[in-house]
């Protein structure tokens, strides 16, 4: 096999529910501290325990974050699917497997090389607890592989010091563990292989994060107060995000008290009716779903747009249609999500590309929603949000103020004459609202999912229905100046 | 109600304390059917309101889709409301409450809006305990749509065209009981005397007060045979108790006394004069209400006035523990942790 320095794949074959998870990140963090671009998957099954999960990290100097063909180096840790993972490795790649069992005969392959590490002797043999057996086998392949990647030891130290801080029986077994790995593979292999590691200055201050956590620290840093959401996945973790954020930020440390309301909705019609009653009473509120979510909302998004009422929804989107691979990445709502609704409705998409543009897009959408006074969709997908991406480092100017959008205040409301909910005073199809218990005689008026005049009062006239539906279009445009630009990129495919 | 309302205000209409006319929490003309229960209803909205002297834009009406949804229009005109989509009003009023703990809030419903489309979100607003008065307009059938049974329409009552109903009816006063609602009472829109102190108790409760007001469709379902007719429910009405709402008498305290008068004190000392009626039901036992409320079933009749109270419970913000303040008042620094904090998240990133 041809060398190759800081390009190239390993794919990790592990059963769901075995501890694998923190190992494999170990390996992936280790990667993007010693500076070079990496970018982590997780491949797993919609299931809790029991099943093949995969973890595959590319390694790319360049910069690709995209999946290629051609797996380097497996290791495979699950019998389940070890069929189809020796198949998997490239012609002159490396199967890397746990010896403790002799490979069955049927997965010998004469196109590619075999690294048979005992993990399961070794790690029975080190420790006692059964459950640390199953734990540290992983940290055993974890430090084979540095010694076969040229992967900086002393780095790898760090990250469990870090991830195990205040537990120093932890420490000790990882560390134990990683050792009986690093040796095992430099008395019985070849190091390092013709693909290996070397240290860059390449991430320089990026940040190696999911965007779900960035969408949900976006909600935080944007002002959101309330959130509503139904479990969904791949969409859970921005909840969790925000909850984790809030308890560290939005908590009183006088009295406890705590500066958001977060509830987990009987389903995904509920969870989109109490952004909207939230955002109607003047209150920052989001949800975050995915795509059965959105078919669930749609009702209410349309009720949102006619009524005008500020509502963010976050979609992580995953492959449809209907329950679809709830585990598997696809952008399938697109189409969905921007004519939520029947009738004449149209909606405003965000889209970021990366962790940094999910939390920019997730504060900005809070402030669009009440400018707009309309529902923003947040248009994520399952690989941007569930995966570890490199990015640009998140960033917030202090002093920035929320755009609120036109809300009359009690003192204004005395100054003007008649006071109409769907009057464009500005020319920009956007007009001007109340927040209920504003005023004690003027500015109530009632919001309905039916057409209504300027005023607010129920109307099946035709000229009226035409003036609302031609200032809703107007607001269309309106929109359009106010969301980010997009931008494209292009990548020369016969690039050498 | 559907008459045309005198412009004249009379100088000399009683005020409330705080300055009101009665004429102050009404709201617009009602195009209901003319003797269509919903309307009286609404007149015991507007009378509690004024007897209680709540600020009219303090309150917040919230509501579904269909006839009963449609009553916002017609009470409170000074107050914001929010005509939502059928069989949702729950989910808009919990999160219009978790923006603002200041405000009242009224959620009205009908049997369709509850018990057929709305069934989901009526069953776990209940279970949150969010504060607010839930009112069913209960006529048994479907008005807007030319009166087609609902799920609250009994077993063997007979409709306008002819057809009996053949399926169980859902009794949605036992089942918030069973759910855990902290406040239900039962009552009919033709009795004002009952309605109006259940309205203001339920106002004063802090936290799921429902009432299901039985509420004759003039129009579809009130002929002979049918079980929810002006006739049928005056002959088969039971009422528990007479009650009368005493708001904030601290120096009061609540207990029980022997016979038949008692005495129940809400969160804020609010009172709840009951007289009771009825003899083996105690209103602050899930187990006799409930009890009481299937044997009047049984008997066909239709047990009214409060039936269940517990003023302990912490309703849906104190779950939450929210902050003081509501928290549509908070801004950038009650909110955003800023550059700094961001700083270090990055550095955790790395």
């Amino acid at each position: 096999m041809k060398k190759a320095i800081n390009d190239f794949i390993v794919r990790f074959a592990n059963v769901n529910g075995t501890g694998s998870a923190s190992a494999n990140f170990l390996f992936a963090k280790t990667i993007f501290r010693m500076g070079i671009p990496v970018t982590p998957k997780n491949i797993f099954p919609s299931n809790i325990q029991g099943l093949p999960t995969w973890y595959e990290v590319r390694v790319s100097e360049k910069g690709y974050l995209g999946r290629r063909e051609g797996i380097d180096l497996m290791v495979c840790v699950n019998p389940q699917s070890m069929a189809q993972d020796v198949k998997n490795v490239k012609s002159g790649g490396y199967f890397m497997y746990d010896s403790t069992k002799k490979l069955p005969a049927e997965y010998l392959r004469d196109d590619i090389h075999y690294l048979g590490v005992p993990m399961m002797e070794m790690s029975n043999e080190a420790f006692s607890d059964p459950r640390k057996r199953q734990l540290l086998k992983n940290i055993i392949y974890v430090g084979a592989l540095a010694k076969l990647l040229n992967m900086e030891v002393e780095a790898i130290k760090v990250l469990i010091g870090e991830q195990f801080e205040g537990k120093a029986q932890l420490i000790d077994a990882n560390m134990k563990a990683l050792q009986l790995g690093l040796d095992y593979a430099a008395k019985h292999f070849d190091f390092p292989l013709p693909f290996h590691l070397e240290k860059r200055d390449l991430i320089v201050d990026k940040i190696l994060v999911d965007g779900n956590t960035a969408c949900g620290l976006g909600a935080v840093y944007g002002g959101a107060t309330v959130m509503a959401w139904y479990p969904i996945t791949p969409s859970t973790s921005v909840a969790e995000a925000f909850e984790h954020y809030c308890k560290m930020f939005r908590i009183d440390p006088d009295t406890g008290e705590h500066k958001y309301a977060i509830i987990q909705a009987e389903d995904e019609l509920a969870a989109m009716g109490m952004v909207i009653g939230a955002s109607w009473n003047g209150a920052r509120a989001f949800t975050a779903t995915s795509g059965p979510g959105v078919s669930l909302m749609n009702e209410f998004l349309g009720l949102a747009y006619f009524a005008e009422v500020p509502a963010v929804l976050v979609d992580v989107q995953r492959a449809g249609p209907s329950t679809g691979m709830p585990t598997r990445t696809q952008q399938p709502d697109l189409l969905l999500a921007a004519y939520a609704s029947h009738g004449d409705t149209k909606h405003v998409l965000l889209l970021p590309a990366s962790p940094k543009e999910c939390f920019d897009y997730t504060a900005l959408s809070l402030d669009l929603a009440e400018r707009l006074q309309t529902p923003i969709m947040v248009m994520t997908d399952l690989d941007l949000g569930m995966n570890d991406h490199i990015s640009e480092p998140f960033h917030w100017e202090d002093g920035r103020q929320y755009d609120r959008g036109k809300v009359l205040s009690a003192e204004e409301l005395e100054h003007v004459g008649k006071f109409g909910r769907y009057l464009d005073v500005d020319g920009d199809g956007i007009p001007y609202r109340t927040y209920p218990g504003t005023h004690p005689t003027k500015g109530a008026f009632f919001t309905r999912g039916t057409s209504k005049d300027e005023y607010a009062a129920y109307t099946e006239d035709g000229a009226a229905y035409k003036r609302n539906m031609d200032r809703l279009l107007k607001k269309w445009d309106t929109a359009k100046s106010l969301v980010p630009k997009a931008q494209l990129y292009q990548e020369k495919t016969n690039q050498k | 109600m559907s008459y045309l309302k005198p412009l004249f205000k009379h100088p000399r209409l009683p005020k409330n304390k705080l300055g009101y006319t009665l004429k102050e929490y009404e709201g617009s003309l009602s195009t209901l059917c003319a003797g269509c229960g919903h309307d009286s209803i609404s007149a015991a909205i507007v009378q509690a309101c004024y007897e209680m002297a709540v600020e009219p834009h303090k309150v917040a009406k919230i509501s579904g889709i269909g006839c009963s949804s449609k009553t916002p229009t017609y009470f409170l005109g000074n107050s914001h409301g929010f005509n939502s989509v059928h069989g949702r009003m729950p989910s808009v009023a919990t999160g219009a409450s978790m923006a603002n703990k200041d405000m009242q809030y009224f959620g009205v419903s009908g049997d369709g809006d509850s018990a057929s489309i709305g069934m989901g979100q009526f069953v776990h607003v209940i279970r949150r305990n969010l504060n607010m008065v839930y009112i069913v307009m209960n006529n048994g059938c479907y008005g807007l749509t030319k009166g087609q049974d609902s799920a609250t329409a009994d077993q063997g009552s007979k409709s306008k065209a002819g057809s009996i109903n053949p399926f169980q009816a859902i009794d949605l006063a036992s089942m918030a009981i069973e759910l855990g609602a902290s406040f239900v009472a039962q009552s009919f829109s033709g009795d004002k005397q009952q309605l109006v102190p259940l309205i203001k108790a339920a106002m004063q409760h802090k936290g799921f007060a429902f009432l299901n007001v039985i509420s004759p469709c003039v129009t579809f379902n009130n002929n002979p045979g049918s079980t929810k007719s002006y006739d049928y429910v005056r002959e088969h009405i039971e009422a528990t108790s007479t009650l009368d709402f005493v708001p904030e008498m601290p120096e009061i305290k609540a207990s029980y006394e022997s016979g038949k008068s008692s005495r129940i004190a809400l969160h804020d000392g609010s009172l709840i004069q009951l007289n009771k009626l009825a003899t083996d039901w105690d209103p602050e036992n899930r187990i006799s209400a409930v009890n009481a409320l299937q044997q009047a079933r049984a008997k066909q009749e239709i047990l009214t006035g409060l039936l269940y109270v517990n003023s302990e419970w912490k309703d849906l913000h104190g779950v939450l523990n929210t902050y003081h303040k509501p928290l549509n008042r908070l801004d950038e620094s009650d909110l955003c942790p800023g550059e700094e904090n961001l700083l270090s998240i990055n550095a955790g990133y790395r």
